[in-house]
């Protein structure tokens, strides 16, 4: 038969296409479903989610949830990402951050802060720079980088989130209580 | 024995040596060709087996410094679950390029073989030179692997944030920066970065 080598060669690719087809297929196929995919919703607390407790009693962590009932966590709050800053509420306070900041490293090798912040990169990105006083060190000497001790910028700086607060806060900031002074006639000034 | 192996050895040369005289020129052509299709395909499958995650992770020196850092980075896991592995971002795309990178990764199999990096310790210490490599790659080609999906033409200035817009705006828009010279360290931890200009 003349044609031998050809059948072999025809039947060889064959299985070649077989084999590959069969190994593909196999990686691809997806897993069987685990029975433990579905899980039973416990007690949903949806009146708790937020609102502090009836009793009046902070409760952070269960929310007023019975201890034998899992309670839902409320949602997770987000950064504020808005890019406008914020007032101060009161002098020393330091800045909050008006963006989000996930992911930043700033550790002994790089700080992510710095790449806008830093004196020297403030103009690029037009960034807020770095106050002098976090280039002083604790006798007020002017170093030519930033202070060690401030170089960890979100040990004092934070993001915001949208968090509703669990406590409520009648905060009043210096200018608010002078302007009430001033409304009373008898401790006027001048 | 001796004779037979010597008879059959010379039968092979000359076929080898003339096989038109043995075989068919259509048999020939149509062998070569099956056998070109074949090769061709083993040849890309196993390209493409060593441009896969799983193969990157298969050894510790990715699995258990690089590979985690990645994880908690947006380029694994975000709210759309798009997601670039090892290759999307360090083997070029087009052909000849992906060659050039596979033919220059021998030294990595090199380094492989005589543990350069088979410590955290020693990973550390060059982990500067070996990120170092990729900047300049990525700065050589205008952050390629990065623009193989982000696509500044593509991009809504209006859905970034303004401070995002205003940067991309002005640098990228502009020309004058790649992706790579302000977004280092965005998938893997940076190394001690002093003396390093950043963006």
């Amino acid at each position: 038969m003349r044609d031998k080598p050809l059948v072999a060669l025809a039947i060889v690719v064959v299985l070649a296409a077989i084999a590959v087809g069969y190994a593909v297929g196999r990686r691809k196929a997806p897993p069987p479903p685990s029975p433990a995919a579905e899980t039973t919703t416990a007690y949903s607390p949806a009146d708790n989610a937020g609102a502090p407790p009836a009793s009046g009693q902070i409760d952070a962590i269960r929310r007023g949830i019975p201890v034998d009932q899992e309670g839902e966590p409320p949602l997770m709050a987000r950064v504020e990402n808005t890019d406008v800053k914020r007032n101060r509420a009161y002098p020393m306070q330091p800045p909050t951050i008006p963006h989000s900041i996930d992911n930043y490293q700033i550790d002994r090798n790089s700080n992510r802060c710095l790449l806008c912040h830093a004196r020297a990169n403030a103009d690029k990105f037009q960034a807020p720079p770095v106050s002098v006083t976090h280039y002083m060190d604790r006798d007020d000497q002017f170093l030519a980088t930033i202070s060690p001790r401030r170089y960890f910028c979100n040990q004092c700086h934070v993001v915001q989130t949208d968090a509703k607060p669990l406590v409520a806060n009648n905060f009043k900031d210096i200018d608010t209580i002078l302007s009430g002074q001033i409304d009373q006639p008898q401790q006027k000034a001048n | 024995m001796g004779a037979r192996i010597r008879s059959w050895l010379v039968a092979v040369w000359r076929t080898m040596r003339r096989p038109s005289v043995h075989y068919s020129l259509g048999f020939l052509v149509l062998g070569g060709f099956i056998a070109g299709v074949i090769f061709w395909g083993a040849f890309n499958t196993a390209l493409e087996a060593t441009n896969s995650e799983a193969f990157c992770t298969g050894c510790h020196e990715m699995r258990d410094n690089v590979f985690q850092e990645l994880k908690a980075t947006i380029h694994y896991t975000n709210r759309s679950g798009v997601r670039a592995t090892c290759p999307d971002c360090h083997v070029p795309h087009r052909w000849t390029d992906k060659i050039a990178r596979k033919m220059q990764a021998s030294k990595e199999v090199w380094g492989k073989l005589f543990g350069t990096i088979d410590t955290r310790e020693k990973f550390l210490d060059h982990r500067l030179e070996l990120a170092e490599h990729e900047w300049a790659r990525l700065k050589a080609n205008d952050s390629l692997e990065c623009r193989n999906c982000h696509n500044y033409a593509s991009m809504d200035l209006t859905r970034q944030s303004a401070r995002a817009a205003e940067i991309h705006k002005r640098w990228l828009g502009s020309g004058e920066k790649t992706c790579i010279d302000c977004h280092k360290g965005i998938a893997h931890h940076l190394p001690d970065m002093t003396g390093i200009p950043q963006g």
